[in-house]
This record gives C-alpha cells, sequence and structure tokens, in this order.
C-alpha cells in the first residue's frame, strides 16, 4: 500500500511520538499523496497498522478536505476564493479557470488528468488572486493562468 | 519602512541555513537561557508583557504558569496551522527564518519542562513543512535540538506535523484533537491544555510569531521588550496587509503605530487614487472599521475601544467600489463551510447566514431579512463552544449595523448597486 521507504519513515516517527495513533493523518497523508484517493483497501490497511477500527478511520478523514474517496485528476488546481483574493478579482479567475478546463468546481476532467476545486484562504493574501497545484502560484492574471494550464497539458 | 527584529532577520540571504543564522547570533539566546533556572526564563518573558499573537491576544506566560510543576511529561505545541484569511505572518517567518521559530520552542520547552514538542502545520504550507523539516535536522546535527542541548543535559524531540484541511484546527484545543489523529472537534473548556492537553497532559499551545518573539525576549531582556510600544500591547507585531492597497505585503512596526499612516504611508496609500470605505484591523473573525474609524493605532486595547478587535494582526484593505453585502455574503461562505458541525447554532446559523446574504447579494431580498440576519447572528454569540461562532457572527452583525443603508439599498434596487460599476 505505501512503499518500503515512506512506510520506514512512518516507523521512525511512530518512536518519536508519544502515542502512535497521531500518525493516523500522516499515514492516510501518504496514501492520498500516492493513489491520489483513500479506497476500502487503504482504509483497512491504516486502520490495521495503528491498531484502530477501520469506521474511525473513515470518520477521521471525512472530516479532512485534504482526503477524497474518488480519485483525483493528475493536478488539482485550487483557486482561493476567500476574501482578499476575492477583492482582487479571484472570482472572473474562477470563472475563466471553469470554461477553460470545461469543469465545475469540485469536477474531475474525464481523462483524470485536472480536478478544479475552489478552496478557502491559503495565506498568501499579499500576493492574491492565487492558486496551487502542489506549489503556489501568486499575482495571477488570465494570461498567467494560461500560461500555467498549457504547461502542465 | 519596517522597524523591529524579525525585519532584519528577514532581510538577511540565506538565513533559513543554520550556519548562517549562527554567524547573526542564532541561538545564542538559547545557550543563555540554558544557564537560567526555567523560573527565570518564565519570569522574564512576564516582565515583556508579550501577548498570544495567534488572535486571541491573551498574555502568552500565563499559559506556561498554568503548567502544573509536578505533573510529567509536559509538551509544547506550535501553532502554524494559519489560517484565519487575511493572515501570512507565520508563513513568511518559517520560510524565512525557521531557526529563530526552532530557537523559541527549545527556550520554551525548557521553560515549561517539555522534552517533545509538535509543530501543527496547515497542509498548505507543504514547503514550509520541508523548510522547517531541514531546519530541525541541521539543529540536531549541531546540537541545537535532540539529546543533552549544548551539554545542559535537556532532552528536546520537535516534529513537524501537517494538518489535512481544516480551519477550526487553528483552535487549540481542535488543534490538539487533530495531532492525536481525530476528528478536529473543539473540546469543553475548561480543562484548558495547560492541565489537559494532548494525550491527557499538560500542554502549552503557542502562535508561531510568540514563539519566535522569545529568543529575543531572553536575549534583550523583558524590560527592554516591555519598552517598546504601548504599556498594555508590548513589543513588535507583524502586520499582514491585504487587499485594495498598492503595496500589500508584510510590515513589522511597534504595537501602537498608527492605522492610517501604515495604509496611507507604508502600503503607498489606496489602489487607483479611490478612497477607504472599510478596514478589517485583524483577520476575518474581527468586526470591520469604517473610514471614520480607521484612525486608531494598532495596540489591543485602542481597537476594542473601535469595537473590534487586533486579532492576529491581518489587515484587509476596501476601497469605496466594494460591496458591504459581498464581503459579508464571503464571510458567511467561508464560516459555514468551516464550521465543525458540533454545536447546533454554529452548524445551522452559519448556512442560513449564507443563504440569506446571497438572496440580498442576487436582489431577491426581503425587507425582513435584515432583523432576520441580525437575529441569527445574537442566536450565534456566545452559545458555541469554541470561537468559530462568534468569528462567523460578531463580524456579519457588525457589516450588517456599520452598512445597513447598503443592506437595504439591495432589497429595494432588486439587486447589487454596485455591479457593473467597477
Amino acid at each position: 500500500m505505501i512503499p518500503e521507504e515512506k512506510l520506514k519513515e512512518l516507523k521512525e516517527m511512530e518512536k518519536i511520538y508519544p502515542d502512535k495513533r497521531s500518525l493516523l493523518l500522516p499515514y492516510l497523508q501518504a496514501i492520498q499523496d500516492i493513489y491520489r484517493y483513500i479506497s476500502d483497501e487503504a482504509i483497512e490497511f491504516v486502520a490495521k497498522e495503528l491498531s484502530l477500527n477501520p469506521s474511525f478511520v473513515l470518520g477521521v478523514l471525512t472530516f479532512y478536505t485534504y482526503f477524497s474517496r474518488t480519485k483525483r485528476g493528475k493536478y488539482h488546481i485550487q483557486v482561493c476564493r476567500n476574501l482578499s483574493c476575492s477583492l482582487l478579482g479571484a472570482e472572473s479567475l474562477i470563472d475563466y479557470i471553469s470554461k477553460r478546463l470545461s469543469l465545475k468546481p469540485g469536477e474531475t476532467s474525464s481523462d483524470g488528468r485536472f480536478t478544479f476545486s475552489l478552496v478557502e484562504c491559503l495565506g498568501c493574501c499579499d500576493r492574491a488572486p492565487m492558486m496551487i497545484n502542489d506549489k503556489y502560484y501568486t499575482d495571477l492574471t488570465l494570461e498567467k493562468v494560461d500560461e500555467i494550464l498549457s504547461s502542465l497539458r | 519602512m519596517n522597524e523591529g527584529p524579525f525585519s532584519q532577520l528577514l532581510k538577511v540571504d540565506g538565513i533559513n541555513k543554520i550556519e548562517r543564522y549562527l554567524e547573526q547570533g542564532g541561538y545564542s539566546a538559547l545557550k543563555k537561557a540554558l544557564g537560567m533556572k526555567p523560573d527565570e526564563i518564565i519570569e522574564e518573558v512576564k516582565t515583556s508583557g508579550i501577548r498570544g499573537r495567534g488572535g486571541a491576544g491573551f498574555p502568552a506566560v500565563v499559559k506556561w504558569s498554568f503548567i502544573p510543576k509536578d505533573k510529567r511529561p509536559v509538551y509544547l505545541v506550535c501553532n502554524a496551522d494559519e489560517g484565519e484569511p487575511g493572515t501570512f505572518k507565520d508563513r513568511y517567518i518559517i520560510e524565512k527564518i525557521p531557526h529563530l521559530l526552532l530557537e523559541g520552542i527549545a527556550i520554551s520547552s525548557y521553560a515549561v519542562g517539555a522534552n517533545f514538542a509538535l509543530i501543527y502545520i496547515r497542509w498548505e504550507y507543504v514547503r514550509e513543512a520541508e523548510i522547517l523539516k531541514n531546519a530541525i535536522r541541521e539543529a540536531k546535527e549541531k546540537g541545537m535540538l535532540g539529546k543533552n542541548i549544548m551539554g545542559s543535559g535537556f532532552d528536546l524531540e520537535v516534529v513537524v506535523h501537517r494538518g489535512a484541511g481544516a480551519y477550526i484546527c487553528g483552535e487549540e484545543t481542535a488543534l490538539l484533537e487533530s495531532a492525536e489523529g481525530k476528528r478536529g472537534n473543539p473540546r469543553v473548556k475548561p480543562p484548558f491544555p495547560a492541565n489537559v492537553g494532548l494525550y491527557g497532559a499538560p500542554t502549552v499551545v503557542n502562535n508561531v510569531e510568540t514563539l519566535a518573539s522569545v529568543p529575543l525576549i531572553i536575549e534583550k531582556g523583558g524590560k527592554w521588550y516591555a519598552s517598546i510600544g504601548k504599556p498594555k500591547s508590548t513589543g513588535f507585531k507583524l502586520f499582514a496587509v491585504s487587499g485594495h492597497v498598492k503595496k500589500p505585503g508584510l510590515y513589522e512596526k511597534p504595537m501602537g503605530y498608527p492605522l492610517l499612516k501604515l495604509i496611507n504611508e507604508d502600503c503607498g496609500g489606496i489602489r487607483e487614487e479611490r478612497k477607504l470605505k472599510a478596514v478589517i484591523p485583524g483577520g476575518t473573525s474581527t468586526p470591520p472599521l469604517t473610514a471614520e474609524e480607521a484612525d486608531v493605532s494598532l495596540d489591543y486595547e485602542s481597537i476594542q475601544e473601535k469595537g473590534s478587535m487586533l486579532g492576529s494582526g491581518a489587515i484587509i484593505v476596501m476601497d469605496d467600489s466594494t460591496c458591504m453585502v459581498y464581503v459579508a455574503k464571503k464571510l458567511a461562505d467561508f464560516y459555514s463551510h468551516e464550521s465543525c458541525g458540533q454545536c447546533t447554532p454554529c452548524r445551522e446559523g452559519m448556512p442560513w447566514l449564507k443563504e440569506i446574504l446571497a438572496r440580498i447579494e442576487n436582489g431577491l431580498g426581503e425587507s425582513d431579512d435584515i432583523p432576520l440576519l441580525m437575529d441569527i447572528c445574537t442566536g450565534i454569540l456566545g452559545r458555541t463552544l469554541c470561537p468559530l461562532g462568534d468569528a462567523g457572527a460578531l463580524p456579519i452583525l457588525a457589516y450588517v449595523k456599520k452598512f445597513r443603508e447598503e443592506f437595504e439599498a439591495h432589497i429595494k434596487e432588486k439587486g447589487c448597486p454596485f455591479k457593473g460599476k467597477k
């Protein structure tokens, strides 16, 4: 389920923490990053590793927006919709990206390439509007968005 | 211009590396602290008068002095879950001067008797988490963290623990739940974390900026720190400015600095030579100040006198083209999304605020909607376990009260008067 090297790292962390149950988020993060979703099988696996009930694991992971039960696209385009970004035109950017990717917020393209999400404040308000794939893109204009999206294709 | 200890370090190239940090006198405060008694450190920080930089403004050292002397283990948690909309100060500290934060964590852990410290960082700060992990590795190699730090016999393990996308985990008890591998539902208080914290052990939870201020206080003395700013709001503060100013960004100022001077001089004034309409002084959870109210100095008491809060020091500036119904709706969207669902007034109230504000903005509002909004807000205020309910209801109520004529105009004109005028 988790590559050996990563698993070793997690096991090392278990030794440092006062209680290994704290490792639940790190385990789920590792799986989300590899598979882009958390499968039933993954839940069983993590539950067994950390001596937890699978239903408890499911309860925890559905609390957090980082985890998805359906497979996300290879590129997860996330645009901030909060106040500072909106004051500087995030909404027109959101409409533009939505049209360009032919995706409504929350949708994944049928080829599995893109997931488009609206997210809350990303802590980068001075360089608004901004978005994230696996890294931050700031001071966005429509031209800049075009460039970024083209580079992902 | 930026004036203050953080700005001086932020300017130094490559200071995220330990060699460069040591050249600048880094970790000398830790060395000094390890030669002091823990109580002497607590006394020094108490003298400094520093108040928690996360938002509540609670005297930072009070949390330390509540830690029972006879219970072990004790844990220290650094809150790096910076999620308050408008706030980005902690990100700069972590990215540019991670060792200053680690030094502060080490001194504070020694003071309260903790041998395990956890930095809870929001997951979006992927790069920042890596920077911290590298810094911890470097510090361990140099003997500044880990076993027997600088030969003092004091041990400290520091871990970077990533969140998973939940604003509520910035609330300290929700953060502890999350760090224990659970849903981030806030706990009932009391007991406070100083008595029952991480895994039931006494725990100190402090914000990044607070902890990063500790080395300076130890180095230069609590008296020196207390001499800066105002008597009850001491020291320097980082202000994160965003919105309609020409030069948004991070500004470090002594407490009590005039808000209008910050906006008009430091930030170059309002963009496109427009007029100031409103300003949020401490993140979206704090009520807005109108242009008339904005003539205020940036410290806890002065902002409180104007009916708002200094919060995290996240200043969002809005010019006269901004629709206040739209702003209130944005906040309601956010707080309804981030409500953990535990308390009924917040879970049910926020989505109703969102729906009513959306219909007013879209021209479908009725005259009853204004008293209804106020009624829902007062129904949430003070009736939830954690501050998230108030964080949404208090500012929304303030937008309705302070800009009521705009809400009425939306209803009367059956639409947003600002649309198409920008």
